[in-house]
């Protein structure tokens, strides 16, 4: 009964927060700002809340975080409310479980943010170059990603890290190529649409070039799809991060980030039968993924929605 | 007719429409009855509301549309307030609908008569035998070729005029007491429009059926109507028996429908023999792969005058422009631009080129980048061929919206979905003379839009021909717009040209006898054209020129 109310409580607080922020937006912002923000529904509004949250706690997390990113105290294992010390408890090293979450969204964001952006750059071009030039370069990259994407993601993602050697930029590279070959597919079908329109023709009996085709007349009217695919996106490199953090080749000690965390504390799992606050420790920065991901969603569905509608 | 019994009572119908997060009303208390056995025609400009007030009368809105006052009765039935599962017996059973395009309403993975006994089955008609064997007689009557077994092809193997007839066989195949056809001849050609034309008219006299006919075009209504009533944005304008409308129209807007086709031009003088035509085709043959489409035609065409190519789809004109603007190179002959042969790739073509030879497309819709602001959809080629930039190029662009009548304060930072269908075409034809051509290719241009609009359309073009010299090559299935507009007309059949010369010439008999089939097939305003039309030809004719076509 308790956790009902508990659960009520957080949803009434979210919803009120989400209509405070909704409110607070509209009155600060001018006049384009207000229409677009009017119209924004509550979940939209919550989402965009917990983005900008998560956001500045990443970049300022040295002003926010109690402590050092890698600083150890003698207090070990300690649970949430063990000590007025540590407000989230300490891990089996006595590293501040506050801290580590907070440094580890700068890490984990960061890097998916990077991976997300040079995959798209990369998978739209090439996806774009396909659908217009079409013919032998097309057949060259569509099979080229044909051969990629035949290979298990995860599989091939730990193979390659491991030959090209474990390191960040290498962990990002990767993943922003395998990623791109997702985006490839998306954009040259999407793309593949958009080049018979007869303004393209124009275009090309104009004498345009491929810059001006790719960039001026296909990818304005790309961008709603891939905007959608991007929030998707973003979400899964995010779980593919913490996948290969939890397998030991993402991102490595002492750098803190929310999949270690998950695969660090899980044998507290193993405790809950006796103390269930123990379970809360790995569910943390487990939460913080699932949050973040549900937000981003969130926010990309209502840009969606607001695309559809004006092509109406 | 008026002692015929009353099938179809509607009375102060009110539609609402969803745009723009507001329901707006669109259709404002229209009355409407229909008694057995008769044709009422709904016609009016797009946006009267026709197509939504046929949905009604079946009790159905389209999605994002509600009925919000009103009563629609049918045969004594509350079509509003019944259930919808009472409603489901009732259409398809005893009201039919007939869509504007049979290619998008057939499902293309089903053969024809499985869909044509779906009906009679659900409603337990008849069996699936005897509404097959029903099929195959409904098919004889409408004059389909082979009845025996056209019905068990795919949607994709028979004609556009064949799937029309096929989809008014579906439609009767419950006996229907009511059918509502949705302007089901607009996609076709005048040749093929005939033959369906015909088919409906006697198969809904011979069941005894009662119809709403849906169109735009009056001259077609003409034929097919027994009442005809005018709808202007959601009002009736008037209703009347067919011959007093047509012989006494009593508003405004209806006489200005009326009038649309007598848009007549002052002929033009014949052009010098001596003169170099601006674009000469030569002997040109071309081929879509290995399946060759287009055989030796030849056409020149002059400063300041317009040539029409006139063909069914079909025919090869749209390829001819293909090859004019390099987009097919041909395989054989070559187009010269003022004497100098062009190179056959547009690829290989230099800027100035490029520039010489523009195109006006038929949808302006996929024409203009929805994403792109007029000012940038004119200023752009502006830039390109031209060079100005900044404050002229903006000052070009004004200039070239006032040419074309729109208000350049208004419209410079318009997308182009903010635009009405009219509107965009005039900004195609802008983008066309932003480039400052000698010589434009129209590709149907006027036949997407409403008569009242194409007119207009129509008399911009003309006046810009005059004024700025330009030669236009006019593709056209409408020998209305030919008529109005060409000074020279070339016909064309199956990728060659079977006959050309200058207007006057081709609109004189004797001609060749597909000139005539064309010309004589272009609906009139005379409600007994069709059936004269008919008379003369003889029934089996047409008949056999379905056939023939296949």
């Amino acid at each position: 009964m308790t956790t009902l109310l508990y659960i009520v409580g957080i949803l009434v607080v979210a919803a009120a927060a989400s209509w405070l922020f909704r409110a607070a937006l509209i009155a600060v912002l001018p006049r384009p700002g207000k229409l677009l923000f009017r119209t924004m529904p509550l979940v939209a509004s919550f989402g965009l809340l917990m983005i900008i949250i998560y956001v500045s706690a990443a970049l300022f997390a040295p002003v926010i975080a109690p402590y050092g990113e890698a600083e150890v105290f003698d207090k070990f294992n300690a649970l949430p409310g063990d000590d007025p010390r540590f407000l989230l408890g300490t891990d089996q090293i006595g590293r501040d479980l506050l801290t580590r979450l907070i440094y580890g969204g700068r890490n984990t964001i960061g890097i998916a943010f990077l991976t997300t952006v040079l995959a798209f750059l990369l998978g739209a071009i090439a996806g774009f170059l396909a659908a217009t030039v079409g013919g032998w370069l097309d057949q060259l990259l569509s099979r080229t990603v044909d051969a990629l994407m035949a290979i298990p993601q995860l599989i091939f993602a730990l193979l390659l890290i491991t030959i090209f050697g474990q390191s960040t930029i290498n962990m990002i590279l990767v993943i922003a190529v395998l990623d791109s070959t997702r985006v490839f597919r998306l954009s040259r079908a999407v793309a593949g649409n958009i080049v018979v329109m007869d303004y393209i023709e124009a275009a090309k009996l104009r004498g345009e070039g491929l810059g001006y085709l790719i960039f001026r007349e296909i990818l304005p009217n790309a961008t709603p799809p891939l905007i959608a695919e991007f929030g998707m996106r973003f979400c899964f490199v995010f779980l593919l991060i913490a996948a290969l953090s939890f397998l030991g080749l993402g991102i490595q000690p002492p750098l803190a980030d929310w999949g270690s965390m998950v695969r660090d504390l899980s044998q507290f799992i193993n405790y809950a039968v006796f103390a269930p606050l123990t379970a809360s420790l790995p569910l943390m920065a487990a939460g913080a993924i699932a949050l973040l991901t549900v937000s981003v969603n969130f926010v990309v569905d209502w840009m969606l929605h607001r695309a559809s509608g004006l092509k109406e | 007719m008026s002692e015929a019994e009353l099938l179809v009572t509607v009375r102060g119908l009110r539609i609402e429409g969803r745009s723009e997060d507001r329901w707006n009303e669109i259709v404002h208390g229209i009355d409407l009855d229909l008694h057995r056995g008769e044709v009422l025609g709904l016609i009016g400009e797009s946006g009267a509301g026709k197509s939504t007030i046929g949905l009604a009368c079946m009790g159905f809105t389209r999605d994002g549309c509600r009925i919000t006052d009103g009563t629609i009765e049918f045969d004594g039935i509350d079509l509003r307030n019944i259930s919808p599962a009472r409603r489901r017996r009732i259409l398809g059973r005893r009201i039919a609908y007939v869509a504007q395009s049979a290619a998008a309403s057939f499902n293309p993975a089903h053969k024809i008569i499985d869909q044509h006994t779906e009906g009679p089955m659900i409603h337990h008609v008849m069996s699936v035998a005897e509404s097959r064997a029903d099929a195959i007689e409904l098919y004889r009557r409408l004059r389909l070729p082979d009845p025996e077994h056209i019905g068990f092809r795919y949607p994709h193997q028979v004609s556009g005029g064949q799937l029309q007839r096929a989809m008014t066989a579906m439609a009767m195949s419950c006996r229907p007491d009511m059918i509502i056809f949705d302007e089901p001849t607009t996609a076709l050609d005048v040749t093929t429009q005939i033959e369906v034309l015909a088919a409906i008219r006697d198969i809904v006299e011979q069941y005894n059926t009662a119809a709403i006919y849906i169109t735009h075009d009056l001259a077609v209504v003409a034929q097919m109507a027994d009442r005809i009533k005018v709808l202007l944005r959601g009002d009736e304008v008037e209703e009347a028996d067919t011959r007093t409308m047509l012989a006494h129209p009593r508003e405004e807007y209806t006489k200005s429908l009326w009038a649309v086709r007598t848009f007549a031009p002052p002929p033009k003088p014949p052009a010098p023999p001596t003169e170099v035509p601006v674009i000469s085709v030569q002997n040109v043959s071309a081929s879509y792969g290995a399946a060759p489409v287009l055989f030796d035609v030849s056409f020149d065409i002059h400063k300041g005058r317009t040539v029409a190519v006139v063909g069914e789809s079909g025919s090869g004109k749209s390829t001819v422009a293909r090859c004019i603007t390099g987009l097919l190179p041909p395989t054989k002959g070559q187009i010269l631009h003022n004497g100098t042969p062009l190179p056959p790739d547009y690829r290989k073509r230099s800027r100035d080129q490029l520039r010489q030879a523009q195109m006006i497309y038929q949808m302006a819709d996929t024409a203009l980048n929805p994403k792109v602001r007029i000012s940038e959809i004119l200023g752009r080629p502006v830039q390109f061929y031209t060079g100005l930039r900044g404050a002229e190029r903006r000052r070009r662009v004004e200039a070239l919206l006032e040419q074309i009548e729109m208000e350049p304060s208004e419209f410079y930072n318009r997308f182009p979905p903010e635009l009405s269908g009219g509107q965009k075409q005039r900004i195609g034809i802008a983008r066309a003379l932003a480039a400052e051509p000698e010589f434009i290719i129209c590709d149907e241009v006027t036949s997407a839009l409403d008569q009242l609009v194409a007119e207009g359309i129509l008399k911009l073009l003309d006046r810009l021909q005059r004024e700025l010299g330009l030669a236009y090559m006019f593709i056209t299935h409408d020998l209305a717009t030919v008529r109005s507009i060409a000074d020279e007309v070339v016909v064309m059949k199956n990728g060659e040209v079977v006959e050309a010369g200058p207007k006057p010439e081709m609109f004189t008999p004797p001609h060749h006898p597909y000139t005539d089939l064309l010309l004589s097939s272009v609906p009139e305003m005379d409600p007994d054209w069709l059936t004269n039309l008919l008379k003369q030809r003889g029934v089996e004719n047409i008949g056999d020129a379905a056939s023939a076509r296949m």
